[in-house]
């Protein structure tokens, strides 16, 4: 086989498909998203065809030639990066490799050429503009970095397969983990007989659950452990949901791990299960864990709501509930583990967070921190789902009792029977207004599902009855909020945590208000929202750090009015309306938030920037860079950046809560800031730190628009237009800003128009694929305007404000209220699919 | 994905060739798209060298090993509408085949729509020899087909009338150019006749045929008596109803193009 102009002799597997063949002829590039055909990230070219290498049977490309990313040479390459038409860049090469390969009359239907190819970053407007050769980046001059459109430092190495993620390194004498996992929502395993499996040719090793080291732990990562309930342990003799681990198999090759797997014989005794949170709260219901199915609640009041609502002339309460929603970041979760040559566990992982993991493994094998080195590379898409523990414990266990190096990477079934999930949430919302609009009582009960684990969900409880309610001027307010266990795979941290799915409900509620009294929605919110100087408040102890810095709130406003005003055109026999609904975000989480950096002089005019905070897509590395190059005096080529690995710098708490620009890079500034003083000061010190500990806090604000056309024949819903108002202070990057913004509309219209994890009645995941989990495509997803309030932060670096989880929190209940608006009909459930709508008209009808 | 119980590759394979754990291979893309812990042989078709398409006077022969995009460059308007239902990208056209779409015989497989609306017919050789099989009657369930141990789809063969025929295509999802949830092909025939294909939103083609074009309320009590309740699909791509109440509503559009 010739492969980028070179031949290579080694045979493949009989059953070996052309992607892993590639990938160990040493091209990286070729990417695994889905390995079903679905997803794009792994095409490459068979004399010049293009096809997805993961369902290409790799002993039929023998005697031809191969092209992959890294021996492309196409003017699209250039294009994305001028365009900035990628974040995580994980499904980049895909695209490119199909772009390169277009005809003419393709590329004039690219909804229908890039029906293959998947991005979960961006939303693909940065690609469309990619494809219409548009260029966004610009070169800043000196000083002038922030506020520029500076590409990302790693669009150069992204486009030509360089980048390197995870996986993408070659590790000799490596050998492989695979895991069997329960088949059981609820079950005791009574025993493992691993002979069968140890005697499978390669086998090294089969971990059970009398290989646990035998603490409990939180596969959640936060600054401050306690938030967590440690409930988890690496392999427990009780599985609480279908997909658990039950026993891993480590061999020298995946074929014989999974044969290992098969190989294994397991004696359950099956236990009562529970798979829904309104279920499990019952009194006689099967325990989850023993210490009860409520892992965590809220109730609290402000004022009086009983008052509160004798005082109003309109009432309005709804239930509305939200799925089981994926990251379906294109890289799964995984890591590689070793010793290094001093003995010391080094762990390679698609993590947000390599030192709270470290944290967390050291704590869970008895070790002291310096003895355990956490490194991330770039990884391929997080949406929170890698602010969690879930492959690297495993991994550890295995290096440590092996002394080899390990890797356990998940397949995309696995990140849906096995990984985290959005909480599934019921709000019962009830909200009282005077006729003049004013709101006098607000009441939500809130039942969310952490599935089998409590890993973040008290935490996401808490944080959901927060910014979602905070944001109005209510005097009587009452809070109910439980967090629940069931035998359900395990929610986790999801962009948003907990605020989109009341905010679905809550800004639906306020629009039914103000239809109800004739009040224009956005007067409805110009009535009732905090302003500049307001206390934030909700019920229940919230950290008393968390101030409005800086106000813009009231120009996101003006900019969905302004929207509302210009007329579009309506296809003829739908019904089109328009709705809207806000989202307010905390800048950061509560109980403190960390990160060190160390500027150094290199002496040749370059500065090295070292900092904890992984890059995945969230472009703070791109901000980082800016922020440094501004304060040191110096263009932004001088700034060589080193991230993510745990010996770079003291600590960082991680990049999550929307903590990369406002905690990460204002460690940065003081870096910069304080080793330019020393330059200035002729002093020949070479390096400074920096550091931010979180607090205090300011708010950010988003506000989203929609007009929407509907088919009442068939339920066909179309974004006639969308608008997107955010306030996030200084905009330190535009093309970013909007991208990160764009990502985020997308992503939250894939959770209010098409997703949802399913479940079958023994609790198993039925949706393992990117066939039956529909992401939203290039053609599902509608060009987005993007407007930016002008605001100027108190306590962000250079004025800046965090804006990468917020944009999806009100697009849910934005589209919910212009269906509202279309058809009459109030949707409580999400997603909106085509059928659900159609129903949910005729049911109205009839 | 890597299929690693697969110790043999049989390339070119041929009928009688077949035993327990084997599994013929024509592109790869549905076989590779899944664990099949259970294969230890794969039987390579596309080796074989059949011709892909051969237009013979009464008709065109689809070999099983055929790929969607030859099909597609066929020149058939139907055909190419039919290969644009695939929710698989482009490149996997250049792979699939049309074979292997039908032996998959799942509800939204689009090469079963066209074979069944064209009222075309399988050839299957086995061991004890080869047989004939209209399309409407090769796929049996979701997932399942009359094809016996050891048997193979050798080809499809169209009749030169159907491809020549008037035919009126709709197909709906619940995204766009995304999965059919219902994909309906009517055909109206020399003498005056139409027939009427339904499938995606079913388990298994449903074929219609009326020997005039009926009224829409013949054609809506035709629907509700052959088509049982139960027979339309409940998955993530549509739910039963919908299938059912869009069925209706492009059966009663197709009827009216083909009237006029």
């Amino acid at each position: 086989m010739r492969i980028n102009g070179t031949e290579h002799e080694r045979a493949p597997r009989p059953g070996q498909c052309l992607r892993t063949y590639l990938r160990e002829e040493g091209c990286f590039g070729v990417k695994k998203g889905c390995d079903t055909g679905d997803c794009g990230a792994c095409t490459v070219h068979v004399d010049g065809v293009p096809v997805h290498s993961c369902v290409y049977p790799a002993f039929r490309a023998a005697g031809r030639s191969v092209t992959t990313v890294e021996g492309l040479d196409h003017p699209v390459q250039r294009a994305f990066v001028d365009a900035q038409g990628f974040q995580c860049g994980f499904c980049t090469a895909g695209f490119l490799m199909t772009a390169a390969a277009l005809t003419d009359d393709q590329r004039t239907d690219l909804p229908r050429a890039f029906k293959g190819n998947l991005c979960r970053c961006t939303g693909y407007r940065a690609i469309a503009d990619a494809m219409d050769g548009v260029v966004h980046v610009s070169e800043p001059a000196e000083g002038k970095a922030v506020g520029s459109g500076l590409g990302a430092p790693a669009g150069p190495d992204v486009v030509t397969g360089r980048a390197r993620y995870t996986f993408d390194l070659d590790v000799p004498g490596l050998l492989h983990l695979k895991v069997l996992r329960s088949p059981h929502a609820h079950a005791r395993v009574v025993a493992i007989r691993t002979e069968a499996a140890l005697a499978v040719p390669g086998v090294e090793l089969v971990l059970t659950h009398a290989d646990d080291p035998g603490r409990l732990f939180s596969t959640a990562q936060h600054e401050n452990v306690t938030e967590d309930p440690a409930d988890t342990r690496v392999l427990d003799d009780v599985v609480r949901f279908a997909g658990q681990r039950v026993a891993a198999v480590v061999a020298t090759s995946e074929a014989a791990a999974e044969q290992g797997c098969r190989a294994l014989a397991v004696d359950y005794e099956v236990l009562p299960h529970v798979l829904t949170a309104r279920e499990a709260m019952a009194a006689d219901a099967p325990r989850v864990h023993p210490g009860g199915n409520v892992v965590g609640e809220l109730h609290a009041t402000l004022g009086d709501v009983d008052a509160g609502f004798a005082e109003a002339d309109e009432v309005y309460e709804g239930t509305f509930r939200t799925p089981r929603v994926q990251h379906a970041s294109l890289e799964t979760h995984g890591a590689v583990g070793w010793l290094d040559g001093d003995g010391r566990l080094v762990i390679r992982s698609s993590t947000q967070t390599p030192f709270l993991t470290r944290r967390a493994l050291a704590s869970l094998f008895g070790l002291p921190h310096e003895r355990v080195r956490v490194i991330a590379g770039r990884v391929g898409g997080g949406f929170g789902g890698k602010q969690e523990m879930l492959a690297e414990d495993l991994v550890a266990l295995a290096v440590l009792r092996s002394g080899r190096p390990v890797k356990h990477e998940f397949t995309r079934a696995e990140q849906f029977t096995s990984a985290t999930t959005r909480h599934p949430f019921e709000v019962t919302v009830r909200a009282g207004a005077r006729s003049d609009g004013t709101l006098t009582a607000l009441r939500l009960e809130v039942v969310s599902d952490t599935g089998a684990y409590g890993n973040h969900g008290p935490a996401v409880m808490y944080h959901s009855c927060h910014e979602s309610i905070a944001v109005y001027r209510c005097a009587n307010m009452r809070t109910d909020a439980w967090s629940v266990y069931t035998n359900t795979v395990p929610a986790g941290a999801f962009r948003g945590y907990g605020l989109g799915q009341v905010s679905f409900a809550v800004e639906s509620a306020i629009d039914e208000l103000a239809r109800r009294l004739g009040i224009d929605p956005v007067e409805m919110r110009l009535l009732n929202v905090v302003g500049p100087g307001d206390d934030l408040t909700a019920p229940g102890d919230h950290a008393g750090d968390l101030t409005i810095a800086s106000y813009g709130l009231d120009q996101c406003l003006a900019h969905m009015r302004k929207a509302s005003a210009e007329p579009d055109e309506v296809p003829q026999g739908w019904l089109a309306g328009e709705g809207m609904a806000i989202a307010m975000i905390a800048a950061g989480p509560p109980g403190g938030h960390h990160a060190d950096a160390t500027v150094t002089r290199l002496g040749d005019g370059r500065f090295e920037v070292a900092v904890g905070t992984a890059e995945f897509g969230n472009g703070s590395s791109t901000v980082h860079c800016q922020i440094a190059a501004d304060a040191l005096g110096v263009t932004p080529d001088r700034i060589v950046l080193r991230q993510s690995d745990t010996d770079a710098v003291r600590h960082d708490t991680g990049a999550f809560a929307s903590t990369g620009v406002v905690v990460a890079g204002k460690a940065v500034l003081h870096a910069a800031r304080a080793l330019r003083a020393q330059i200035d000061a002729g002093s020949e010190v070479t390096s400074a730190e920096g550091h931010w500990g979180g607090s205090p806090r300011s708010v950010a604000f988003n506000a989203q628009w929609f007009r929407v056309a509907v088919d009442p024949a068939t339920g066909e819903l179309r974004i006639l237009r969308s608008v997107h108002s955010a306030d996030a202070g200084t905009v330190m990057n535009p093309v970013q800003l909007r991208g990160q913004i764009e990502g985020g509309v997308a992503q939250a219209l894939g959770a209010t128009l098409a997703e949802h994890v399913d479940l079958d009645g023994e609790g198993r995941v039925t949706t393992t694929g990117f066939r039956q989990y529909h992401l939203p495509t290039y053609a599902d997803v509608p060009r987005t305007e993007v407007l930016f309030a002008d605001t100027d932060d108190a306590i962000g670096p250079l004025g800046a404000k965090s804006m990468s989880e917020s944009p999806f929190n009100p697009v849910a209940p934005a589209l919910a209220n212009a269906l509202r608006d279309a058809t009459g009909v109030r949707l409580t459930e999400l997603p909106f699919t085509r059928d659900r709508i159609w129903s949910a008209l005729r049911e109205a009808a009839d | 994905m890597d299929l690693n119980t697969v110790a043999e590759v049989i390339s070119p394979a041929e009928v009688g060739q077949w035993r327990p754990g084997d599994a013929w291979l024509g592109g790869g893309t549905a076989l590779f798209a899944e664990p099949r812990p259970h294969l230890t042989r794969l039987l390579d078709l596309t080796a074989a060298g059949w011709p892909a398409l051969t237009e013979i006077p009464d008709g065109l022969e689809i070999a099983a090993t055929c790929t969607i995009a030859e099909l597609a460059a066929s020149g058939h308007a139907l055909v190419e509408k039919c290969c644009h239902a695939f929710l698989a990208s482009f490149k996997i056209w250049n792979v699939a085949t049309v074979g292997g779409n039908l032996c998959a015989a799942l509800p939204a497989g689009p090469m079963i729509a066209m074979g069944a609306a064209l009222d075309g017919t399988c050839l299957v050789q086995g061991p004890e020899g080869e047989r004939t099989v209209p399309v409407k009657d090769f796929v049996t369930g979701e997932g399942t087909t009359v094809l016996r141990d050891g048997e193979l789809l050798r080809s499809v063969w169209l009749p030169a009338a159907s491809l020549t025929a008037v035919t009126s295509y709709r197909q709906g999802s619940l995204h766009a150019h995304g999965r059919s949830g219902v994909l309906l092909i009517g055909r109206r025939d020399d003498e005056g006749g139409m027939t009427l294909t339904v499938t995606a939103a079913t388990r298994r083609p449903f074929v219609l045929t009326f020997t005039d074009c009926p009224d829409e309320e013949r054609l809506q009590v035709a629907l509700a008596e052959r088509i049982p309740d139960d027979a339309y699909v409940d998955d993530v791509h549509g739910l039963p109803a919908w299938r059912r109440h869009m069925t209706r509503l492009y059966a009663e559009q197709i009827r009216r193009e083909l009237a006029s």
